[in-house]
């Protein structure tokens, strides 16, 4: 009898679980579809050459995208050029010249301490230091700059972990052969560890393109099309801060849905590139 | 010659660490503005008055600031998020890595890291039009824009950072484990969850704690839909949190007001820390196993 009992209680606590299991894999999975599918009908009807390839105007009654696509990419590309070095230099520096272990529990402490801080911190800090210290004002090269602090970490996590796969034989060749430090690490741990940079590279764009509340205050909501040069020193909007600007203060949802649909296929996008870049190069290094 | 080379290598040593210290400079720079500009509004408003005032009227005629409710919101906002986002996370993170067949489970991944990728204007958007409404008519309450439309979004964006953290430490238990429970006559199902949840334990708590960071420093998509009036924190008025309320008041405030600001960004800024600091506690005892 007792037994029976026991036996009774365990299948329940059996077939609870794997329902619960189930249910919530099953929420998880109608979020993310319905999500996107409830973002492309409302947004992609909306989407028209006229929004993508004009800008602004309120003599002309017109609403167009075009500054701001312009304004993110500027923005993608500014940080991006700044980040490399400093990324990739700071997973070199820890993979293969630091000796010492506080500087590199120091270091690895700083870089988990800068991808908890919320943006908005950023946001604030990046209008105290960038825009009033150092005088840029509100602009498109003070946001990136913003930028680059928060995806520091990411570019240099993505490099270590593939330093560190990157066999010690190749650098102990190299040494033997008489080349120096620098040279082993130019021509031979550099281009074997690209698949980490990369990756990095991919998941900031990712982030760039999604951030919306650092850059609030150091870009700036402006909707002018500029050059590079032009549109590097002062503000604009990117993709993410004008949906927010159209949707929050303007009331103009079907634009505020255009550019989340917008947002969508180049967030899938970036995913599916992230994971093909990551298959093609184990595939490519399995040979 | 021999000296010149040295001399290069040493150089490009130097240059490489001060790369590697890029981060120091910049968590200290952080951390030293955010001190600077935060203290001298929290003492001429006067600590206690400004962390438990009940009231925040920074536009007033006689501005009151006391930044009570916002802390309440977050705490309260967070939690919320907490009890809803974490057992779906989790359940979803115990099925996929124990039971999923593999290709459900690869499908199933990409989609919780889309999730992940989505730009959080992106949810505050889908929240003003979808939940808000819906919260309106359902709970028959004058303004939908609440705590809990925040609450439900913030649960949505933590999941990801849940199910896979989750995901990694339920990975990572040894399979030695699940034998031997498996041998022992326990089934499958009681194997994951008396065995494995167990030892995943630490990882899974640091999955928690991610998901309170993440849940307290979200602004743009909860400024959206919680209607950003400072009232005191309940379930179906407006409310307005630690972020909401530096962006909300950032670009046209001034003077007290604005350095106001920069001491709520000072609290949330040691929040986050404290947070930080629980996670790498947890972290580091999932890896000492």
């Amino acid at each position: 009898m007792e037994n029976k009992k026991t036996n009774l209680s365990r299948k329940i606590f059996i077939y609870t679980m794997k329902t619960l299991m189930i249910l919530c894999t099953a929420i998880t999975c109608i979020l993310v579809l319905s999500l996107i599918l409830y973002v492309f009908v409302k947004g992609i009807p909306n989407i028209s050459w006229n929004l993508l390839s004009t800008k602004p105007s309120y003599i002309g009654n017109n609403i167009g995208i075009l500054p701001d696509i312009l304004n993110t990419l500027y923005i993608v590309l500014a940080s991006l050029v700044i980040i490399l070095p400093l990324g990739v230099g700071a997973a070199v520096y820890l993979t293969e010249y630091a000796k010492n272990k506080k500087v590199v529990s120091m270091i690895e402490w700083a870089a988990e301490t800068l991808s908890g801080i919320p943006s908005i911190i950023y946001g604030l800090v990046g209008m105290l230091l960038f825009c009033q210290f150092f005088g840029m004002g509100t602009s498109i090269i003070a946001g990136a700059l913003t930028l680059v602090i928060m995806n520091l970490p990411t570019i240099m996590r993505t490099t270590q972990e593939s330093l560190k796969t990157v066999p010690q034989s190749y650098r102990e060749g190299g040494f033997g052969l008489g080349a120096g430090k620098w040279r082993v690490i130019r021509t031979l741990v550099l281009p074997s560890c690209i698949d980490g940079i990369v990756t990095g590279c991919i998941l900031s764009v990712g982030r760039i393109l999604g951030e919306s509340a650092a850059l609030l205050f150091t870009a700036g909501f402006a909707h002018a099309v500029n050059g590079v040069i032009d549109g590097l020193a002062s503000p604009g909007a990117t993709l993410t801060v004008a949906l927010y600007v159209y949707a929050k203060e303007q009331g103009e949802f079907g634009v505020a849905f255009a550019i989340a649909a917008i947002l969508m296929i180049l967030t899938i996008i970036i995913n599916l590139s992230a994971d093909l870049v990551s298959k093609y190069f184990k595939k490519r290094r399995s040979l | 010659m021999a000296d010149k080379k040295r001399l290069f290598e040493n150089i490009v040593h130097g240059i490489f660490l001060i790369l590697g210290l890029v981060t120091v400079a910049c968590v200290l720079v952080i951390t030293i503005y955010l001190i600077i500009s935060g203290i001298p509004a929290i003492v001429k408003i006067g600590p206690v008055k400004f962390l438990f005032g009940t009231e925040w009227a920074s536009t007033a005629a006689e501005p009151k600031y006391g930044i009570l409710p916002f802390i309440l919101t977050s705490v309260y906002g967070t939690a919320g998020a907490i009890i809803l986002g974490v057992p779906i996370g989790f359940m979803t993170a115990v099925y996929l890595s124990k039971m999923a067949p593999k290709k459900v489970r690869a499908v199933i991944e990409t989609a919780v890291s889309l999730l992940a990728g989505i730009p959080s204007v992106v949810y505050g958007l889908v929240g003003m039009m979808v939940l808000v409404p819906a919260i309106r008519k359902i709970f028959h309450v004058p303004d939908g824009s609440s705590m809990l439309a925040a609450i439900i979004v913030l649960a949505v964006m933590i999941l990801p950072s849940i199910i896979k953290v989750s995901l990694n430490a339920l990975d990572a238990v040894p399979p030695e484990y699940e034998q031997a429970s498996l041998a022992l006559g326990a089934t499958e199902v009681e194997t994951y969850f008396k065995v494995s949840v167990k030892a995943a334990k630490s990882g899974i708590a640091a999955a928690v704690v991610l998901g309170v960071g993440r849940a307290i420093g979200e602004a743009m998509a909860i400024i959206m839909v919680s209607g950003n009036v400072p009232n005191m924190p309940s379930l179906f008025q407006s409310v307005r949190f630690l972020t909401t309320a530096v962006a909300s008041e950032m670009s046209y405030s001034t003077g007290l007001q604005r350095q106001a600001l920069f001491s709520i960004a000072l609290v949330l800024f040691l929040f986050i820390m404290l947070i930080n600091a629980t996670l790498n506690f947890f972290l580091k005892k999932d890896r000492e196993k």
